[in-house]
């Protein structure tokens, strides 16, 4: 009897990792920090900003078409809002080896190329995308110092118009780190938007 | 009248003149609606794809092998390409010719996908492949690739009562 017990307990904790592991964080949620290797080859944590008041998070790659449309718009972000506590931390999400032009060298290159202004890190041994959550490139996950712990304040798309950016009627990222800088909580703390999935082995 | 009945058999002549690939039907969300929500007897199979998407080429056989075996069985279905305008001559329309497909294929072209992507289902993030099957019963949404055993096995949950 005691042994059934166990293992329906057992059963119980194994589907609540599961579904833990699967789901990943939700608006309001705590996140943890992480430690992973920089294109300038040099470990970033969300704790070496000392004077962040909280981060844009975008998982994003080079080889996915949403993603390079995205490039500019992500310099953009970081530019404005870096100096304002809120800089942009790019995280590779995908597996290099199901993913061609995803390894760390063409990492290296694209963020050269493209002028990256901010961390472009990989996710070696993909540990980190599925604590946040994260399905596809680019999604973004803004977070948001609060009594010193860092908490998701936001999930979605950059704006809503990825092929287009003279035609985007609503900026969802920006809309959402002025609400912050200005103390009030953020209105649309969801959004969807068309991305590639992220590729595992 | 004359005129008009001119036009039509025109309009008739360079239908019947077009091969079957250039006729490919562009839609907004709310022209793709009527085909995600049909009640008839026939159960369908709606995967949201692109050229430039991977995982989605690769597992576009066991959908073209799905059509094949299932077509007279009650089971329709449906490619829906997310590629984008620009490249439906370049990429899409070849790619359908060299690949031989025989599925019906529509093109979403919708930019306001926060509006659309939770109408087709709550919980899909946005992420492709994806893949839509319903009837009048009954609807499941796999954010997901497929096998075609994988595929089949969810098909038969439809088709078997």
């Amino acid at each position: 009897m005691k042994a059934i017990k166990t293992i329906g307990v057992l059963a119980l904790f194994l589907v609540t990792v599961a579904f833990t592991i699967k789901d990943g964080y939700k608006v309001g949620d705590k996140v943890e920090d992480f430690s992973l290797k920089n294109v300038d080859g040099k470990m970033v944590s969300l704790s070496d900003f000392d004077s962040a008041k909280g981060f844009i998070v975008v998982f994003t790659c080079n080889h996915c078409p949403y993603s390079k449309m995205y490039e500019d718009r992500i310099i953009a972000l970081d530019k404005k809002y870096k100096e304002k506590g809120y800089p942009v931390i790019a995280i590779n999400p995908n597996d290099p080896k199901a993913s061609p032009g995803d390894d760390f060298e063409s990492m290296m290159e694209r963020a050269k190329s493209k002028g990256f202004t901010f961390p472009y890190l990989f996710d070696k041994g993909q540990k980190v995308y599925p604590k946040f959550g994260a399905t596809r490139t680019p999604h973004v996950f803004i977070l948001n110092k609060n009594k010193g712990d860092l908490k998701v304040a936001y999930i979605g798309a950059v704006d809503n118009n990825a092929r287009n950016a003279s035609d985007v009627s609503e900026r969802y990222v920006e809309t959402a780190v002025d609400e912050l800088l200005s103390g009030k909580e953020v209105t649309n703390k969801e959004t969807k938007a068309i991305g590639c999935s992220i590729k595992v082995q | 009248m004359k005129n008009l009945l001119k036009l039509l058999v025109l309009l008739l002549a360079l239908g019947c003149s077009k091969p079957k690939n250039n006729s490919l039907a562009i839609f907004d969300y709310k022209g793709l609606q009527p085909l995600l929500e049909k009640s008839d007897n026939i159960t369908y199979v709606v995967n949201f794809w692109a050229t430039w998407c991977k995982p989605c080429v690769k597992e576009l056989p066991a959908f073209e092998k799905l059509k094949k075996e299932y077509s007279e069985k009650g089971v329709e279905v449906i490619l829906v390409s997310l590629d984008f305008p620009n490249q439906i001559e370049s990429s899409l329309k070849p790619f359908i010719r060299k690949e031989k497909l025989q599925s019906k294929v529509v093109v979403l072209d919708d930019p306001d996908q926060n509006n659309w992507i939770p109408k087709i289902n709550e919980k899909w993030s946005g992420s492709i492949p994806a893949t839509l099957i319903y009837n009048k019963d009954k609807r499941e949404f796999f954010e997901r690739s497929f096998t075609y055993e994988e595929l089949e096995g969810e098909l038969k949950k439809f088709i078997n009562k």
